[in-house]
């Protein structure tokens, strides 16, 4: 135990007038690709995940909320809904919430123009939604992703708002029974059939958000839509709640099942409601991410065997003479696994600087525009700090094996450089 | 005098592109405490591969080997290391300094080793480089000493943990005269303290100083010569 202590103490030493007195440039070069490696190891990953973490948080702000009410299976709308609407006024938590009517409907623009019963409607099915705009706004910040025309107000009885992904214009690709709305411009009417009723609209403005919830749907009064469906109930399709910082939904969640509302709608936290196949692409992106570090990881260790174990190769003539002095191959070990985890540790802590001094901030005020989401670094500290142990892990391995294969030659072939 | 090294039928060879190289033929050596001996010969005579195997460098094909009462050939490496540490002093021709280590610090490094803390391994490193005239150079790197600085240090790490033996290879090899002619008066100093030497020299005017020439011819010793009644 002496023996080692003494070891790791002259391990220390030596290693640190290495490093200190060593070749500068090498040095930094050394603790440079460290860095590299860590943020490699991180960043892939984060950006990885961030893609759907980037669109699942998209699907929370502009649509779920943090938490939403939906209708039960076997119900078509949320009954009971204006008691439940005033139970959500009453909890603490709540910061702003919205109600939506939603039917299944069709939007066609030629109707005036089309004659002949065979000539080609311009139309699209779509989601037809109703929805107060102070409300909605409010929770979602709607009005903020308008690309034209103007927001709804309580006035706008004829008023409606299209999702850009029902617009050629903005979704120029040949989707299978999918059909898009062409040459439509602010301003214009077009004619929404729900059933056997039918309206006509003027077009206020164009929505694009990332979100399908929004994208795919047109929006019109609440009052508007009551009136076309009939629904003199007022019981609506969806109500989205968003809370207070720090909330934890599941407490809201908790709440509204205690008041009984789960008796009518069903109630889930914005992570529970995320649709299944996005729940799949984030746990394939996950697996994705891990299989990425894991191979970072073997990058990692393998560049820093070769630093290493160049290093020592290059001081092999050193070893030699520290051996024949009498000290103990050990702590010529331990000086070379300490030069390692120095390294790494000081890569690794640059490397944090940088992602949660730069990157993280900069790609979250700066999302990377991928066409279905605002891809975000993801970088949560605890699995950051996996992952930077992890690489310490793999440096004190991959420094202990090149600096046992050099100590371990002949000590006068060492000192003699045969 | 007591004898301090004892080496009988020292046989050492190396494979040389498939043939075996025969360095050392059976050689018997011996030397006393306090004796400084000098070993000569032509480039390839086995001298320096000699100094090796006594100086627990290098293991010999057979033989044995007995410094100061030990079987030294019995040693595993771990006792071997220690053996070194605590009992033997080397001197380089190439002076075998660590670069990024201070004068002080190459030299205090046998004592880290042996458990001292840094206070006490700086002050004995502090006393063998004065005993060699480098008090004043302590904190200089090698690459900022002279080539006679730098063997000096090399000597002071030698001596500094008052070794049974110092084994000295070569070690005017690189140097001027002058200097070389400071580091042989290092050793007879020492020597004249009752220091034990055993050094491979191949200048005759260096070998001629000491108690005692041993030649080497084509791994054998050709000569046996005592300048010095011990």
């Amino acid at each position: 135990m002496q023996n080692l202590v003494v070891s790791i103490r002259l391990g220390f030493f030596l290693a640190l007038r290495q490093v200190r007195r060593g070749n500068k440039w090498t040095t930094a070069l050394i603790i440079f690709v460290m860095m590299l490696t860590f943020l490699n190891l991180v960043v892939v990953r984060g950006v990885l995940v961030g893609l759907l973490q980037g669109s699942t948080n998209v699907y929370k702000s502009g649509y779920a909320g943090d938490v939403i009410l939906t209708n039960l299976s076997k119900k078509s709308y949320i009954e009971n809904s204006p008691s439940i609407i005033k139970t959500i006024e009453t909890l603490p938590w709540v910061e702003a919430y919205s109600y939506r009517y939603v039917e299944g409907g069709e939007v066609e623009v030629n109707y005036k123009t089309r004659v002949r019963l065979d000539d080609d409607a311009n139309s699209a099915a779509a989601s037809i939604v109703g929805i107060n705009p102070d409300l909605e706004d409010g929770l979602t910040h709607i009005s903020e992703k308008l690309v034209e025309g103007r927001y709804l107000t309580r006035d706008d009885s004829d008023g409606i708002l299209i999702g850009a992904n029902l617009l050629r214009k903005y979704l120029d690709i040949d989707v299978p029974n999918l059909t898009l709305l062409e040459n439509v411009e602010i301003g214009d009417r077009v004619r929404m059939t729900i059933g056997e009723n039918r309206k006509e609209f003027t077009v206020l403005g164009f929505l694009q958000s990332k979100v399908d919830q929004i994208d795919f749907r047109v929006f019109v009064l609440d009052t508007t839509l009551r009136n076309i469906i009939g629904r003199g109930d007022f019981n609506v399709d969806e109500i989205a709640i968003s809370l207070k910082p720090g909330t934890d939904p599941y407490i809201v969640k908790n709440a509204l099942i205690r008041s009984g509302v789960d008796e009518y709608a069903r109630v889930q936290t914005w992570d529970e409601s995320l649709p299944k196949f996005l729940l799949d692409i984030q746990n394939t992106f996950g697996l994705l991410g891990n299989v990425v570090g894991s191979i970072g990881l073997a990058v990692a260790s393998i560049t820093i065997f070769i630093v290493i174990f160049i290093n020592a190769i290059t001081r092999r003539k050193y070893i030699g003479i520290l051996k024949g002095i009498g000290i103990k191959s050990s702590a010529i070990e331990i000086a070379y696994i300490i030069q390692a985890i120095f390294y790494a540790a000081i890569g690794i802590l640059i490397g944090l600087v940088i992602l949660y001094g730069f990157l993280v901030p900069f790609i979250d005020a700066h999302p990377i525009p991928f066409p279905f989401s605002d891809g975000i670094l993801v970088a949560e500290i605890p699995n950051t700090l996996l992952r930077a142990a992890l690489l310490m892990i793999a440096t004190l391995i991959a420094g202990y094996i090149p600096a046992k294969i050099v100590v371990q030659q002949n000590t006068l072939d060492s000192i003699l450089g045969r | 005098m007591s004898v301090m090294i004892k080496a009988e039928k020292i046989v050492k060879s190396y494979q040389s592109g498939g043939s075996e190289l025969v360095v050392l033929r059976g050689l018997d050596f011996s030397a006393e405490r306090g004796e400084f001996v000098a070993i000569t010969g032509r480039s390839g005579s086995g001298k320096s591969t000699l100094l090796y195997q006594l100086g627990l460098l290098d293991h010999p094909n057979s033989g044995h080997i007995n410094i100061d009462g030990v079987d030294i050939l019995k040693l595993n490496n771990e006792e071997r290391t220690d053996f070194r540490l605590k009992e033997l002093g080397y001197v380089f021709q190439d002076y075998a300094l660590l670069p990024e280590l201070t004068s002080l610090e190459n030299v205090a490094l046998p004592f880290l080793m042996q458990g001292m803390t840094k206070a006490q391994a700086a002050g004995r490193a502090t006393e063998a480089l004065a005993r060699v005239g480098l008090a004043s150079k302590t904190s200089n790197l090698p690459s900022q000493l002279s080539g006679g600085e730098q063997q000096r240090v090399s000597i002071a790490r030698a001596i500094s943990h008052s070794p049974k033996i110092i084994f000295a290879d070569e070690p005017t090899a690189n140097l001027d005269s002058e200097t070389a002619a400071i580091v042989i008066k290092t050793f007879l100093e020492l020597h004249r303290e009752g220091q034990t030497i055993v050094m491979v020299t191949h200048e005759e005017e260096y070998a001629r100083q000491t108690d005692r020439i041993i030649t080497l011819s084509d791994g054998i010793i050709t000569s046996d010569t005592r300048l010095k009644a011990q």
